[in-house]
């Protein structure tokens, strides 16, 4: 069975407001550096639509949108993000994208026109789905899986694990999560963000205990920021 | 969107598979009881609760009182680890309610869950970590060890090690970390510490790896036992707990410029539980047996005191890593593993509030050996015994206020008709030391 689809994103690492954007409309995304990486991806993974960057690396960009167009089950939904003195290098290469978005772009009308895309292409693109690595969330499922297997969490473990991977690479305090995440309901008081801390930690498996971070008499984090701190 | 957390375990239990939830409660003694439904029935349990027969079960109610429901509790929904992955089943702790809604006065679950509130409204969350023990034996007739091995030995071959190494995976696994365990200092008996938590949850963690511990004998055709002291020779099995109190994030027992580090609320937690230990025994101890371990020299007070090096003292004060202020904690020292977590978390921090609300003094430190002192001397220094066997914890409890206003009415007049009895069944035994003492020469 193939894993969650996501966006693919070009280049790797894609420019941080690019990046930010995305994660705040809630896409599902991924940063590929060339097509060999992105057809090693594909092979237990779907790509559901393209964001590539044009305007710093034009011919692997382009490149990059042909092999993508030229596989056996091409990929619909490419948008491309280049900047004004480049809009004559579209011309002869309508057939590489669907759509194309002028830098510096607008957080919503990347959204919009993303959304637009996707609705014409008849993709649900957004999957009520989080991921961080090999970590996914299914928001509509409540089911939450780690390279695939399984993880069995708890209610209020889930809620916190939710809380953290949508807001990568902040750091909470233990009061903050408690009534963020807990509400002010319960009598567990702020150390008891420690021990679920410490469960999801054993749940989540050795290797990837290090994705929740103790900031030292602050709180908690979780894994990088993807566009900086 | 809002996810309401029955909706989780409901959506879960569709996701996964799951054919069977095993609804759980403990009863006023401290035994694990369960009630298994289909999942097509959990979504009217937790609207509705399951309606059962309370009286069907030791301690839960009385006759006239009988019908109860049980409401799950969906904070507490876990997959059973140890369950065939073919069949998914999930456990989930149940509150016990009476039919008009309001929460049923013979449930433990509710009797922690109100003090804890009590607590809370001084400011105080209140956290545990015990260390439990237990034996290996052949089968539940005779106690015969499997090992002859002492404390700390590595005895790498034995079922024994092969068994705790499989509950730490399960405890792991349903979300429970284990700071250490190892094999204790009898032929047979093994410890396993949980890591420091919020006694709530730390109560329900107990029962769930008491039940891991004996499945998981069970399966290799082995008895696990909790019961304080099946050995004559050698020391019993003891849950000394490691607790303290959190304002918020701070714990409430540190104080930097005590040369102790110790806090004033942490003496007066202290004082508390010391002058109402003698009364509230019966609970933290509440089996005959119970106080055959609390014997001189076995690793169980016998005296009312605290020390800081001083394991012969019913609550030490152990010494804290320097850095580490907010694992400053006290630990005490009677508790046994046959022990109501519930009730006997109830009891001992309704003490030490009770200590910190009516300002107790903390009395002098014991540094001498109270194994060693004689009875005379104890006396003579003003040192009070812990009661010496279940009837005087009995007769102590029953002239507490203390112990019937946190265990409630309900709970306090039951437990004392219900021990009463058994220590009169235990009067009528003649025991082996008698037969071998007196048969041949009277």
């Amino acid at each position: 069975m193939k894993g969650m689809s996501s966006l693919l994103v070009f280049p790797d690492p894609p420019p941080p407001e690019l990046a930010q954007s995305l994660d705040l409309a809630g896409f599902s995304w991924k940063a590929v550096s060339n097509s060999s990486v992105a057809e090693a991806y594909a092979a237990d993974h779907e790509w559901n639509g393209a964001v590539i960057v044009a305007d710093e690396d034009p011919n692997s960009a382009f490149s990059l949108a042909r092999s993508l167009r030229k596989r056996a089950n091409p990929i619909q939904g490419i948008l491309l993000l280049l900047n004004a003195t480049q809009l004559g290098q579209l011309e002869l290469r309508d057939e590489l994208f669907d759509d194309f978005i002028l830098t510096p772009f607008r957080h919503q009308e990347l959204e919009a026109r993303l959304k637009h895309l996707f609705w014409s292409q008849g993709i649900d693109s957004r999957g009520e789905v989080l991921t961080h690595g090999d970590l996914v969330l299914n928001i509509e499922t409540y089911q939450a899986t780690i390279n695939g297997r399984p993880l069995d969490l708890t209610y209020m473990e889930y809620e916190l694990l939710k809380f953290l991977v949508s807001h990568p690479g902040k750091v909470f305090s233990r009061e903050t999560l408690l009534s963020r995440v807990w509400g002010y309901d319960y009598f567990g008081g702020a150390r008891t963000v420690d021990v679920h801390v410490r469960r999801l930690r054993s749940k989540l498996g050795e290797e990837n205990a290090g994705l929740i971070q103790t900031v030292r008499s602050v709180g908690y984090s979780f894994g990088q920021s993807r566009w900086g701190s | 969107m809002e996810l309401k957390k029955e909706d989780y375990v409901l959506r879960t239990v569709e996701e996964r598979g799951v054919r069977l939830i095993r609804l759980w409660f403990t009863d006023v003694l401290g035994q694990l009881k369960s009630l298994a439904i289909s999942p097509a029935e959990l979504e009217a349990a937790f609207e509705e609760g399951l309606h059962f027969d309370g009286s069907a079960i030791d301690g839960f109610s009385r006759v006239q009182e009988s019908d109860v429901l049980a409401i799950p509790d969906a904070n507490s929904f876990e997959l059973l680890p140890w369950v065939d992955p073919s069949e998914p089943t999930g456990r989930i702790f149940c509150d016990i309610y009476n039919l008009d809604g309001t929460p049923f006065a013979g449930d433990p679950r509710n009797v922690l869950r109100r003090n804890l509130q009590q607590a809370k409204e001084k400011g105080f969350t209140f956290f545990t970590a015990p260390e439990i023990e237990f034996f290996y034996f052949e089968d539940a007739v005779d106690p015969k060890p499997l090992d002859h091995a002492g404390y700390f030995d590595l005895t790498t071959l034995d079922l024994g090690s092969t068994l705790r190494r499989r509950t730490l995976a399960m405890s792991e696994a349903m979300g429970i970390p284990v700071e250490y365990s190892f094999h204790e200092d009898n032929a047979s008996q093994h410890e396993i510490d949980l890591r420091y938590t919020e006694s709530f949850g730390m109560a329900d963690n107990i029962m769930t790896l008491r039940l891991i511990v004996r499945k998981i004998a069970l399966d290799a055709g082995v008895h696990a036992t909790f019961m304080p002291k099946p050995l004559d020779a050698g020391q019993g099995s003891g849950m000394h707990t490691h607790m303290s109190l959190f304002e918020g994030d701070v714990n409430a027992f540190h104080d930097p410029d005590d040369e102790m580090g110790l806090s004033v609320i942490a003496r007066k937690f202290m004082a508390g539980i010391l002058h109402h230990a003698p009364e509230f025994t019966a609970v933290t101890n509440q089996l005959v047996n119970s106080y055959k371990r609390m014997i001189a020299g076995y690793e169980s007070p016998v005296y009312v005191s605290w020390a800081r090096n001083n394991r012969s003292a019913l609550i030490r004060v152990p010494i804290h890593k320097a850095g580490k202020e907010s694992s400053t904690r006290i630990e005490y020292r009677a508790l046994d593993s046959a022990a109501n977590p519930y009730l006997a978390y109830s009891v001992i921090l309704a003490a030490g509030l009770k200590g910190i609300e009516e300002n107790y003094e903390l009395p002098k430190e014991a540094d001498e050996n109270l194994w060693s002192l004689s009875r005379s001397d104890a006396k003579a220094s003003g040192l009070r015994q812990l009661p010496q066997d279940l009837r005087q914890a009995l007769d102590l409890m029953e002239e507490s206020e203390l112990v019937h206003e946190t265990l409630g009415e309900h709970i306090f007049e039951w437990f004392l008709r219900n021990k009463q009895s058994e220590w009169e069944a235990y009067q009528g035994r003649v025991t082996p030391f008698e037969v071998e003492r007196y048969l041949p020469v009277w």
